[in-house]
């Protein structure tokens, strides 16, 4: 179970950047978090995975919990041996290194080679293209291609938890379908638990277990997959759903009026 | 074969050495950008204090090569684990100009310190070699050279291996690619660093015995940062390979210049040959012959 506790994150000690954000997600589930730009999804992210120290952030109140176990003082490369690993938002392949280097580099704290070799070729079974693609460089894949490559390298340290930003953007429907599918696959067969950060609303609720809407860096709405589907805001706001007929632009402050409460 | 000729099969074998015993000073510059995305402008004057080291603890305190070898491995071993430490790291996230500026500082704080602490007069560093030369078919060489030329190669052999096929090697290289993706794969990049300047230390030390043996240790010595310099900007910052290939298209070239063209102009073209050679090349590949491209998908 990762667990956020209340947390409040700062930049530079004064830009407040989440302002007390609570989030549970359980082990073999996929836990979306919803959220316009801005709204601090990523930063959660990178809360968790200890990247925020060196751009000069800070969780500056509450907790995060890893099984009990407090990690938000720990350094990034002892959050990944705890087993949480962050893919990031617009892919981030290591571009001079060949697509199966990146693997390589992926696993780098497995103690044995036989391992990495064993890790490596569960990552291929998951996502084949990469092995047509392995000696490669990786700067010339696809979009689709390193998408796949970063939830691989990702893989290759065996986690318990993997932290996605954003593994839909700029790609094409047909690719998100096919690697929001593995990660399906990976949650059912390989019991990897998945903290799912979106703007694609409709999809990651398509696939997630449980939801959470996040604006301005706080959580407004919170519930599982099926009832945030249903509920009649999210339908509205992130879904493209009126419910009625089609919505003129004379509605678009009362649009405005009934976000409020979100905020 | 006629004495033109045996001049130039000449020229060109001992071009071919020295070349080799630069790719071996061009290596560190290498190691350190490879990892670190900084080019070290005081890798000559680590040459410098290893060979002083190597030659002030034989001459005036009268240790066997081997044991002053050897001290001067540990001194730089923990000489660049400190800077690293001290210097280097806190500016980890700078502008890559400030850190290429503290290594400037560095390097002429050292060329004055090393003559303070040790002396500025020249001294040798003795090799048990043979000063007479290799003769071999129509090559003639000095054994010291070739000497020099098997360290050089066998030391480049061994780091293209740890950076193309080591596990090691590769988190080296995606340590240079992102720092924070890296750490986000579980990499301690602050000890990658680390073993960068060991690493870049040890190739110091290296380069400032072949040297040092080939022209004598005194502050001079300092200088094959610079002489180096092109070699590696030839070549590629982050190329291995880049560095053996520059190294001896750099010695070849100066040595053919040196040969043919001194008795015309009076002398002096062996020193700015390889300048001339590494603008051309930056005219043509602005990242050198193996640098690597800037990648952009569109």
């Amino acid at each position: 179970m990762l667990q956020l506790n209340n947390i409040e994150v700062i930049y530079d000690n004064v830009i407040l950047v989440l302002r007390g954000v609570s989030i549970e997600a359980p082990e073999g589930a996929i836990t979306t978090v919803l959220g316009a730009n801005g709204a601090g999804k990523t930063t959660m992210l990178k809360a968790i995975s200890g990247l925020l120290r060196p751009e000069r952030g800070d969780v500056s109140r509450g907790s995060i919990e890893f099984n009990g176990e407090r990690i938000d003082r720990m350094l990034p490369h002892q959050i990944v041996r705890n087993g949480i690993v962050q893919v990031f938002e617009g892919r981030r392949v290591f571009e001079h290194l060949t697509a199966e280097e990146n693997l390589i580099a992926g696993g780098h704290i497995l103690p044995s080679a036989a391992k990495l070799k064993q890790n490596m070729e569960l990552v291929y079974e998951y996502f084949p293209r990469l092995s047509e693609r392995r000696d490669i460089q990786a700067g010339y894949l696809s979009g689709g291609e390193q998408q796949m490559l970063a939830v691989g390298r990702a893989l290759m340290s065996e986690p318990n938890y993997v932290l996605l930003d954003e593994p839909s953007l700029g790609l094409a429907p047909m690719i998100v379908q096919e690697i929001f599918g593995r990660i399906q696959r990976l949650r059912d067969e390989q019991n990897v638990s998945f903290l799912l950060v979106e703007q694609n609303a409709k999809l990651a609720l398509e696939i997630a277990d449980a939801g959470y809407v996040m604006e301005n860096g706080a959580i407004v709405l919170e519930g599982q997959a099926s009832q945030l589907r249903d509920n009649a805001d999210i339908k509205e706001f992130y879904l493209g759903m009126s419910g009625e007929d089609r919505k003129s632009f004379r509605d678009v402050k009362h649009y405005r009026r009934r976000k409020r409460w979100l905020a | 074969m006629s004495g033109e000729t045996q001049f130039f099969v000449e020229l060109v074998s001992n071009g071919f050495l020295t070349g080799l015993m630069y790719s071996l000073v061009a290596v560190g510059f290498v190691l350190i950008y490879k990892s670190t995305d900084a080019i070290n402008f005081a890798q000559g004057e680590f040459c410098m204090i290893a060979a002083i080291i190597v030659a002030s603890t034989m001459t005036l305190y009268g240790f066997p090569l081997w044991a002053a070898v050897g001290i001067s491995l540990i001194f730089m071993l923990g000489f660049n684990l400190g800077l690293e430490r001290f210097v280097l790291r806190p500016m980890i996230g700078r502008p890559v100009v400030a850190i290429i500026m503290a290594t400037i500082g560095l390097a002429l704080m050292f060329r004055g310190l090393g003559p303070l602490v040790f002396g500025a007069e020249t001294r040798p560093i003795n090799l048990p070699i043979e000063q007479a030369p290799v003769i071999w078919g129509p090559f003639f060489m000095s054994q010291i050279d070739i000497l020099g030329a098997a360290i050089s190669v066998l030391f480049l052999a061994v780091f293209g291996w740890f950076f193309l096929k080591s596990r090691k090697g590769v988190a080296m290289r995606a340590v240079a690619d992102s720092h924070q993706v890296s750490m986000a794969m579980g990499i301690n990049v602050e000890r990658y660093f680390a073993l960068a300047w060991m690493l870049a230390g040890l190739v110091a030390l290296l380069g400032g015995i072949v040297w040092g043996n080939a022209i004598g240790v005194d502050t001079q010595l300092a200088q094959l940062g610079l002489k180096v310099f092109p070699v590696v900007i030839l070549g590629g910052l982050d190329s291995i390979i880049g560095c053996i290939v520059g190294g001896l298209i750099v010695g070849v070239c100066e040595a053919i210049a040196a040969g043919y063209l001194d008795p015309i102009v009076g002398g002096g073209t062996k020193d700015f040959t390889p300048y001339v050679l590494m603008i051309l090349v930056l005219m043509i590949r602005p990242y050198g012959m193996f640098g690597k491209p800037i990648i952009e998908r569109i």
